[in-house]
């Protein structure tokens, strides 16, 4: 009798599991970088999502900064438990790239879900990005952003500069730098945020010349850097100047240089549109304009190249998991998501729709400037030098021309040395992390 | 004819061993041994192609210039961190040895630093210092003297340097005031009464007694330096500017880490773990010969 009671209870207890994991709603990690307001964005995606369904359930996972969400993901592969899907920075988007049967297309798994992904929908210059040579969309744009120039009208107008009209050329922000300084209306004239970003990879696309060859390394890994030409080699002297009379001042790496624009340090910035929001919250009477270009090189303005990240699907996963994630794509692309994530975060909008849709509700008439990164994203079609970086070890390659630039602007070496040898040193380790 | 502890069970010795051992083989052994394995491999960061290249990763690390260099920033920033926060701490412990009134007051103040976590410590230090918002940093610019550890290399290894052993301080004081306290007071009282001023009674009486201590400390302190400033380097500095504070541990995570070279990383650490097994059984060799007991 006893064991009889046992047994009936085991098979109650497995029909109950069978039937319980036949409603059980299949679960998507995510997991992502964003902190802050941008950290709210995600989690209230994911709510809004997992209440407009009851099939699958996006559970989102905060892992670090963008390197270490990168290498958790990574560690996580290695180890054979990895997420759904990743949010991978622009520069890992080479790593993410070389490890094809590690991921999965996002084009395949939209139409997994039966859709089918329209690139046509999508700012071209983030598809281009975000692509295979062959056209194939690997990841999908999640939050993009592009550089551009920021001051502070109390300095400019104590240094007599006007500030309706900022400075649209280098030469131009370094004059208006100059006089900032010896007006003595600031301590320094201008900084800057990612100088590997917005002076290199930026730089080369705004004036359409060439970072390396194979299109910048979007047609191939094999690329060989081009760093060192006459146009950068001038560029770069300019800031090395600039420097030595410390009217350019150098923050750090990565963001540092925000705070001594926000301390009122320094008269203009260049900085990601991504940065606005702290800009915004410190009160500062500020100003946008483009990202400035040379004047001397023709053709210039070309347009500039997205950063920010993209979402990522490991591969090895349940067609069912794939069909979740499918859906949680095609519901992020939605105009009425897109526009809101674009105007509330200020990064760019992924979706064409998106955009036509902030331009009708009269957004940018309320707030100038919010339209200059997506305009100078579009404004001409792409060229060879101009639809972006992509190395397989992007971020150790910034890593050494930060170490050459931070020797130029102790004022060790100059400009021409410093790029000189970025290339050097840049293009062994490529070809190390190529495997020659 | 040193005394012997007898164990008349022969398996509880090995019994009461083995936590210790388990503990040793799981957290010591099986990673090392794994370091070790991926030393000799050539992979991509996904470990989807793997290659054993025997010895080839420890023969490009060894010839990089910028693991030389990086050999010489360790040398010089361990030398001074252990230098600095050695004799500021023995410096420390003899004042506080001879306050009478809040004794006790005293060396909790003194100790406090050292519950601060390293990376807490260097952004601390970061904020009094850094070149544009930094408080101490208006002061010295006030001073005339051009200070930028963003870009100077010196500037940056001095603010390291400062922080790593500002952090050690403590740690060293606790022990000099444990090892000032186990001198007989006798010993300096007769040296007093035979004439000997302050300075000679330190020299040749209190210093030669707390050989033990500052052995100990030198060992301590060196490894300290050589492993557990890291989250220091990684919030202050970030091994720049340049190349100027990159030391063989913070190498070691920037090309695993960041540069993802798996490899390159796991030689560095085996190399590194031969450093310091040699550089200890160095001191415990020689150094401790000349450490008298009592």
């Amino acid at each position: 009798m006893k064991f009889q009671g046992f047994a009936a209870g085991i098979a109650a207890t497995i029909t109950l599991l069978s039937t319980s994991s036949a409603f059980a709603v299949t679960e998507i990690s995510w997991w992502h970088a964003m902190t802050g307001a941008n950290n709210e964005v995600v989690d209230t995606l994911s709510k809004e999502f997992n209440e407009s369904q009851s099939e699958y359930k996006v559970v989102p996972v905060f892992k670090g900064t963008y390197p270490e969400t990168l290498n958790a993901g990574i560690a996580a592969f290695r180890a054979k438990q990895p997420p759904h899907i990743m949010q991978v920075f622009d520069v890992g988007t080479g790593v993410m790239m070389a490890a094809e049967g590690a991921v999965k297309p996002v084009a395949e798994i939209l139409s997994m879900g039966g859709k089918q992904f329209d690139k046509s929908q999508y700012l071209p210059g983030i598809v281009a990005y975000y692509s295979k040579p062959d056209g194939t969309m690997l990841s999908f744009p999640y939050n993009s952003s592009s550089p551009i120039l920021y001051f502070n009208k109390d300095i400019f107008e104590k240094a007599g500069l006007d500030v309706n009209n900022p400075p649209k050329t280098w030469p131009e922000v370094w004059e208006a730098a100059r006089k900032i300084k010896t007006s003595g209306a600031a301590p320094c004239g201008y900084t800057s945020t990612w100088l590997t970003w917005i002076h290199l990879e930026n730089f080369s696309a705004w004036n359409n010349q060439q970072y390396g060859t194979n299109e910048n390394g979007l047609a191939g890994v094999d690329v060989e850097l081009k760093i060192n030409s006459p146009v950068f080699v001038k560029h770069f002297q300019a800031l090395a100047d600039l420097a030595k009379e410390g009217v350019f001042r150098y923050g750090g790496r990565t963001s540092e240089a925000k705070q001594i624009f926000l301390a009122g340090e320094c008269g203009i910035f260049t900085e990601s549109s991504g940065g606005l929001g702290d800009i915004v919250k410190s009160g500062m009477n500020y100003g946008i304009g483009q990202l400035p270009y040379d004047p001397e090189v023709a053709g210039a303005p070309q347009n500039t190249i997205p950063g920010g990240a993209s979402l990522w699907v490991f591969g090895g996963k349940s067609d069912e998991e794939y069909k979740g994630v499918a859906a949680f794509f095609d519901f992020l692309s939605q105009t009425e998501i897109q526009a809101r994530l674009h105007q509330v975060s200020g990064y760019l909008p992924v979706t064409l729709a998106a955009y036509e849709e902030t331009k009708k509700s009269g957004f940018y008439e309320k707030n100038p400037g919010r339209e200059t990164p997506i305009t100078q994203m579009l404004g001409k079609e792409p060229t060879e030098n101009s639809r972006g970086v992509r190395l397989v070890n992007l971020p150790q390659v910034r890593d050494i021309q930060n170490e050459e630039f931070e020797k130029m602007l102790a004022g060790e070496q100059t400009a021409q040395q410093a790029l000189d040898n970025a290339v050097s040193r840049g293009n062994a380790a490529i070809q190390q992390a190529i495997g020659n | 004819m040193s005394p012997r502890v007898v164990f008349p069970n022969k398996i509880l010795p090995y019994l009461l061993l083995a936590p210790q051992l388990a503990i040793t083989l799981v957290f010591f052994y099986w990673p090392a041994s794994q370091a070790l394995y991926q030393s000799m491999l050539r992979e991509d960061p996904f470990g989807l192609k793997s290659q054993f290249v025997w010895f080839d990763n420890f023969a490009r690390v060894l010839a990089d210039p910028n693991y030389l260099n990086s050999v010489k920033v360790t040398a010089v920033f361990s030398i001074a961190t252990a230098v600095v926060a050695m004799a500021t701490a023995l410096l420390l412990a003899v004042m506080a040895d001879k306050v009478i009134r809040g004794r006790g007051f005293y060396r909790t103040l003194m100790i406090w630093p050292y519950a601060v976590a390293p990376a807490i410590a260097g952004m601390l230090w970061l904020f009094l210092f850094n070149p544009s918002i930094g408080t101490l940093a208006y002061g010295l610019r006030w001073l005339g003297i051009a200070w930028n550890p963003l870009l100077d290399g010196g500037d940056a290894m001095v603010l390291v340097v400062a922080a790593a052993s500002w952090k050690q301080i403590s740690y060293n004081f606790l022990f000099f005031v444990a090892g000032l306290q186990a001198i007989p007071k006798t010993l300096i009282e007769a040296a007093a009464i035979d004439g000997a001023g302050p300075t000679k009674r330190f020299w040749t009486i209190v210093f030669p007694l707390l050989a033990p201590t500052t052995f100990f400390l030198l060992v301590v302190n060196t490894v300290y330096a050589f492993f557990d400033t890291f989250g220091i380097i990684h919030a202050v500095t970030g091994g720049g500017p340049g190349k100027a504070t990159e030391t063989l541990v913070y190498k070691v995570y920037n090309d695993g880490f960041v540069n993802l070279i798996l490899g390159d990383s796991a030689a560095q650490s085996v190399i590194l773990m031969v450093i310091v097994i040699a550089l200890t059984a160095f001191q415990f060799r020689y150094v401790e010969k000349k450490v008298h007991y009592g």
